[in-house]
């Protein structure tokens, strides 16, 4: 990537051209957004051509601050996180130019939502166990096998799937990474109800599903090391933004406790300030991480950060309800729903509680989480493995 | 108003880091450290005079006018979590920082108090705040203690930090104009330091007592100059929570990564690496909050309340979790008297009740924060 001359004036000349040519009071969203990509001011950090400029990521908030300031709409991030933390970072590391030129844009302005095609029945925690099998026929894959915990599946246009192309070498070295096209022939996708008894997630059933191979991201036998990538920046994704003091789950407890004078107990008292403490505590350190970052040091202390807002959304959910009461033996609603966006804080506490237990399992479960803290920034020696040097078709299952 | 906090460690901050800890690697030795705190002097005053007049950490936070070194709470922050690293036995929080801060809050242009400053600033004094360790910032003004008329101070103080170092006592005492901070060197007749058993074996604590002692009352608001002194050390004793928090979970790890049991490290197993890689997480969110609350005590932030009752009532406990676990993972060997990890524990569990426990500390966020009982 070339050295990037952009500062953050330049940006901000660069939003001004922008809002110029295409007034957001009278362009229409979707244009002002391919408008905003073709001018580099997606992504800052990402390369020109690409929706960047090869700018310093940092500065990404100028130009959102400005273009939020003009009232430019944005591209409802929430709404295709997938496609923006994960699949897009792996797109502009593994794929071809031609990928890079065909994916990036409408994955940006949301045109195209993507999903994610990688936990299995059979593969959790250890992914790499992962059983689905793409063979190669001419010039395509083809695909069969089961996914699972498919957030999106059914509005995405496109999916990123990891593999298993070699069975008969040892797990972390047969797989390979594509993208889906979630339209094909042999793509069904089903709802998998969960606790809160909404259906946020799916499973994907591919049947004999056929991938041409120039949608391959990295070499054949190479899926482990491209998917390293998603999940790196899925955990980034997950507990690293910037929120307000009390934002989140603690916020909503604080409200109800502010609203709710004959609730109160001593003990509940002391419970909520121990977990409101722990909160500002965890939202500094994020602060912190993000400080370190902006002077072009990252410490490790990301790899904590989803463990400590999973803990916190579970222990604030749970008091939450507790304190309410009576009210906390009701429930707003069982009914199936597939909603298209996740709020941990939305609704009511019932389904805040049950929603944050998938919080220490989603993106790595917590007990995964400690691992990697443990033998990446401790130092600490691995668990014995017994599967390493094992062919995949011999692993016990 | 105060602009957006620093929360990381400058490089002139590291290279106090890099100093402090130079010296205390060469001089606070674990061994000697348990020889130190049975023997007669279970202060090294050789370590205090290198560390406050030699290097000026004495007065670090002290205005240069006022002889200190015109540096700010944040690199005092510092000096503590180096000090909690070693569990150095020197009188620093109760000479450099509360006896200070006591004094810079009283009226420093009277010149028994900026006479006072310049010598506990150039170490060649060492002072303590006559309260006891438990005292919460914000409580009533202390009545222990009395003044008459004629000036002397007659009450009794107990579990005074560092009293049996130093050489003089900032005192509050309430007399006939009301409540008012004296000074009282420990040599003078009617004064008795008599020094406790403590259970920090690092940091010492006595019992203090005034028989009509000879006392002069310094002018200024002894409320707020107390106030202050006790909210800074509460701030403050946050970096030193997180600096025995951080030795006890280096140790830790150490011994687990070389203590062979079942025929492989100890520190393969998953449930010792989980409880480890906890705290290493409390760690993190522990050094933000420390580094908070000495950002807005050096900013003199609005926030200052709030920044230190959230680092009293988060450390504290991140301190004593990590030296309890420090004890537990080293088996048999951590409950030795031989092993320094007691030490850890006991500094940080009289740390859990210095300057408020808390829980006295998260009463006070409820109040800060209006979350009302």
């Amino acid at each position: 990537m070339s050295e990037s001359t952009v500062d953050a004036e330049g940006l901000r000349a660069r939003v001004r051209d922008l809002l110029a040519e295409h007034d957001p009071a009278t362009t229409g969203r979707l244009e002002f957004l391919r408008a905003r990509f073709d001018a580099g001011l997606a992504w800052v950090h990402y390369p020109a051509g690409l929706g960047g400029l090869n700018a310093p990521r940092e500065l990404q908030g100028v130009v959102d601050a400005e273009l939020a300031a003009a009232g430019a709409p944005d591209n409802n991030p929430r709404r295709i996180g997938i496609g923006l933390g994960m699949a897009a970072p792996t797109i502009l590391r593994f794929g071809s130019e031609e990928n890079k030129k065909r994916f990036l844009r409408p994955l940006w302005t949301g045109e195209e939502v993507w999903c994610q095609l990688f936990s299995e029945p059979g593969a959790g925690s250890d992914l790499a166990a992962l059983a689905t099998r793409a063979v190669r026929d001419g010039d395509d894959w083809v695909v069969t096998g089961q996914k699972v915990w498919t957030s999106s599946a059914h509005t995405a246009r496109w999916a990123i799937l990891v593999t298993r192309t070699d069975p008969d070498v040892p797990k972390h070295k047969g797989m390979t990474y594509f993208v889906c096209d979630m339209t094909a022939p042999g793509v069904e996708v089903r709802p998998l109800r969960q606790i809160t008894g909404e259906a946020e997630f799916n499973e994907v059933f591919l049947t004999d599903v056929r991938i041409p191979d120039a949608h391959r991201l990295g070499e054949v036998g190479e899926g482990w090391q491209v998917a390293q990538t998603t999940l790196m920046n899925e955990r980034v994704a997950i507990g690293g933004n910037a929120i307000p003091r009390e934002g989140g789950m603690v916020g909503k407890v604080a409200a109800t406790w502010r609203e709710h004078p004959e609730l109160r107990t001593p003990e509940l008292r002391d419970r909520l300030l121990r977990l409101w403490a722990e909160a500002e505590a965890f939202r500094l350190a994020g602060t912190r991480l993000r400080q370190q970052l902006a002077v072009g040091q990252p410490g490790p202390e990301g790899s904590g950060m989803k463990l400590a807002f999973a803990r916190l959304s579970q222990a604030l959910s749970g008091l939450e309800v507790e304190l309410l009461g009576e009210q906390g033996l009701r429930y707003d609603d069982w009914t199936l729903r597939r909603p298209e966006l996740v709020d941990f804080t939305g609704r009511e506490a019932g389904y805040r509680y049950l929603r944050a237990k998938g919080n220490s399992i989603e993106g790595g479960t917590s007990e995964i989480l400690r691992n990697i803290i443990a033998e990446r920034v401790l130092g600490l020696p691995s668990e014995p493995r017994v599967d390493k040097d094992v062919a995949w078709k011999d692993l016990p299952r | 108003m105060s602009t957006a906090p620093n929360l990381l460690y400058s490089d002139v901050e590291n290279d106090l880091r890099a100093s402090v800890r130079d010296l205390l690697t060469d001089s606070c030795e674990p061994s000697a450290l348990l020889a130190r705190v049975e023997s007669t002097e279970p202060y090294d005053a050789k370590l205090w005079r290198t560390l406050g007049a030699e290097l000026g950490l004495a007065g670090l936070h002290v205005p240069e006018e006022l002889g200190g070194q015109g540096a700010s709470a944040r690199e005092t922050a510092l000096v503590l979590e180096e000090l909690g690293r070693s569990v150095a036995p020197v009188p620093y929080l109760g000479s450099a920082v509360l006896a200070t801060t006591a004094l810079l809050g009283a009226d420093t242009a009277a010149e028994p108090v900026a006479e006072l400053l310049r010598r506990l600033a150039s170490g060649e004094t060492t002072g303590a705040l006559a309260v006891p360790l438990s005292a919460v910032p914000g409580a009533a003004f202390p009545s222990s203690v009395t003044a008459a008329g004629d000036g002397t101070l007659r009450g009794t103080v107990s579990t005074v930090a560092d009293a049996s170092a130093a050489d003089v006592l900032v005192v509050p005492a309430t007399g006939p104009d009301g409540p008012a901070l004296y000074t009282v060197d420990t040599t003078a007749a009617g004064v008795t330091v008599d020094e406790a058993v403590p259970l920090d074996l690092t940091r010492r604590i006595a019992d203090v007592t005034f028989t009509d002692a000879p006392a002069q009352r310094l002018a200024g608001s002894a409320r707020d100059a107390l106030d202050r002194a006790l909210l800074t050390g509460a701030g403050l004793l946050a970096s030193e929570q997180l600096g025995v928090a951080q030795w006890c979970l280096d140790e830790t790890v150490a011994y687990v990564r070389g203590r062979y049991q079942f025929g492989r490290p100890v520190g393969s197993f998953q449930a010792l690496k989980h409880r480890i890689a906890d705290v290493w997480l409390e760690l993190v969110a522990a050094r933000a909050a420390a580094r908070y609350a000495a950002d807005a005590l050096a900013a003199d932030s609005d926030d200052t309340g709030v920044a230190v009752a959230v680092a009293q009532s988060y450390c504290a406990p991140v301190a004593v979790h990590a030296a309890e676990e420090c004890v537990q993972l080293h088996g048999g060997i951590g409950m030795t008297w031989e092993h320094p990890a007691h030490l850890y524990l006991k500094r940080a569990k009289a740390d859990e009740i210095a300057l408020g426990t808390p829980g006295r500390h998260r009463d006070v966020l409820g109040g800060l924060v209006d979350l009302p009982a």
